[in-house]
């Protein structure tokens, strides 16, 4: 029980996905543009790192580890590619309001690397199938809690006056690094 | 010609189309590890040298590919490459190796490379592939190790491990370089990069071009077969649509 409350700090804040790995940069920049459109981003990369962080683990310790654990790059790709082509499938065909709130979501979720990289980080650290699910699960509530931050204040940040050179992308950047700064105060909550 | 045209590969990648500095592709990992100029090389290099031969084997392999499965193709392709490299590091330069960590494999999902594959490699003769990956690798190579030494020397007054700026030493008074730490940790990335981007912005403003979105840009999205540009335009086309449409654009 202990390691796994050390494992959800630690990657929730301390290591935020976002803020401190740089992994899916992308849709965080691109998604934050209000808190509902981030919130309900933050849902689908909560339900698809949990999912894929438990089949990813599963593959490994079953079929990979320990002989052909140098074929996990190649297996974890095409395992995450077909996984979230399989849950936009299932979800649209048995579940439509579940599908209905998270569905345009989906697609962003395909091509980001946080996907991939909590798989390997899984395996870097050795944990087992129940310490990488619940590590994928506070990933990606390390990245909703970033995600919807960032959308509060960019709400904010349209209204201001902000120099020519530095509107759209680059005062975004500058809020994000005063956010990991911000997160650094969590680094001494875990020894 | 033939020579001329492969230097001329060499020479866009390197310049003209920078996938840094002119396309803005494969932001992630300028991110995550400019935090000094000898780890954007050793990542930049091992980039150029996945960029480099899954090119050419896409290309020599591009007339047997079906269109409609090409993105997971490119993927194994790729990730094979980036496992070999990765073995190779981690079994030549073990200390590069623990410094770059999990970005390591996490170049199979560099926008460049894929980006590359799909716009480049999949459509030209081998040759000119092999070059257009090498030029694009040594672009990405330079650009990263601009960024991390300029990093490296705010946060340390260092440049490849070299103290540049003496330090100020507070036990003894003597004047010199105090570093900003800051900017070797991970939110110093965040400030570089939008300091990079604003005089970016600045220049292609004066070019009379839009400046760069908010998100992945449009050409590395498309590029990388991301179906989030496709949604993002119409609703919710399918794969399939999209692949048919790249189809029918070809045979036209």
């Amino acid at each position: 029980m202990k390691t796994l409350i050390i494992i959800i700090i630690s990657s929730a804040l301390i290591n935020n996905v976002v803020l401190s790995q740089f992994l899916g940069l992308c849709s965080f920049l691109g998604v934050s543009t209000s808190v509902k459109t981030a919130t309900g981003m933050g849902m689908a990369v909560i339900f698809v790192l949990t999912l894929s962080s438990l089949v990813t683990s599963i593959i490994y310790k079953a079929i990979l580890y320990p002989k052909y654990d140098y074929l996990q790059t190649i297996v974890f790709i095409l395992v995450i590619a077909a996984l979230v082509q399989f849950v936009e499938m299932f979800l649209k065909n048995s579940v439509p309001t579940l599908y209905r709130a998270l569905g345009v979501y989906l697609p962003l979720i395909a091509t980001n690397c946080a996907v991939l990289g909590v798989a390997l980080k899984n395996v870097t650290h050795s944990y087992n199938i129940l310490e990488g699910t619940v590590n994928g699960f506070a990933t990606a509530v390390g990245y909703t809690f970033a995600i919807v931050i960032m959308a509060g204040i960019r709400e904010k940040i349209d209204t201001n006056d902000i120099d020519p050179a530095f509107k759209g992308k680059p005062i975004i950047l500058v809020t994000s690094g005063l956010m990991a700064i911000a997160f650094f105060g969590f680094s001494g909550l875990v020894a | 010609m033939e020579n001329q045209s492969n230097l001329e590969r060499i020479y866009n990648g390197l310049l003209k189309e920078n996938p840094i500095f002119v396309l803005a592709i494969g932001m992630c990992p300028t991110f995550a590890i400019t935090t000094s100029a000898i780890n954007g090389i050793g990542m930049g290099l091992a980039t150029t040298v996945v960029l480099a031969l899954s090119n050419l084997l896409i290309s020599l392999i591009r007339k047997i590919i079906p269109d409609s499965v090409r993105v997971p193709i490119f993927l194994v392709i790729v990730a094979s490459f980036v496992t070999i490299v990765q073995f190779l590091m981690e079994g030549f330069l073990p200390s590069l190796y623990d410094a770059l960590g999990i970005y390591i494999p996490l170049i199979v999902v560099n926008c460049i490379i894929l980006g590359r594959a799909e716009a480049y490699a999949y459509r030209n003769p081998p040759l000119l592939s092999l070059f257009d990956g090498i030029g694009m690798g040594l672009g990405f190579t330079f650009a990263v190790t601009w960024i991390g030494a300029v990093r490296e020397l705010i946060g340390s007054g260092k440049i490849f491990g070299y103290q540049l700026l003496p330090l100020a030493d507070l036990a003894t008074g003597k004047a010199g370089y105090e570093p900003v730490a800051i900017f070797v940790m991970a939110p110093g990335a965040f400030l570089a990069l939008s300091v990079l981007v604003a005089i970016m912005n600045t220049k292609r403003k004066k070019k009379g071009m839009a400046p760069l979105p908010i998100g992945c840009s449009p050409e590395s999205c498309a590029a990388c077969g991301n179906r989030s540009c496709v949604t993002r335009n119409s609703g919710s086309v399918k794969v399939e649509n999209t692949a048919k449409a790249a189809q029918g654009g070809k045979s036209e």
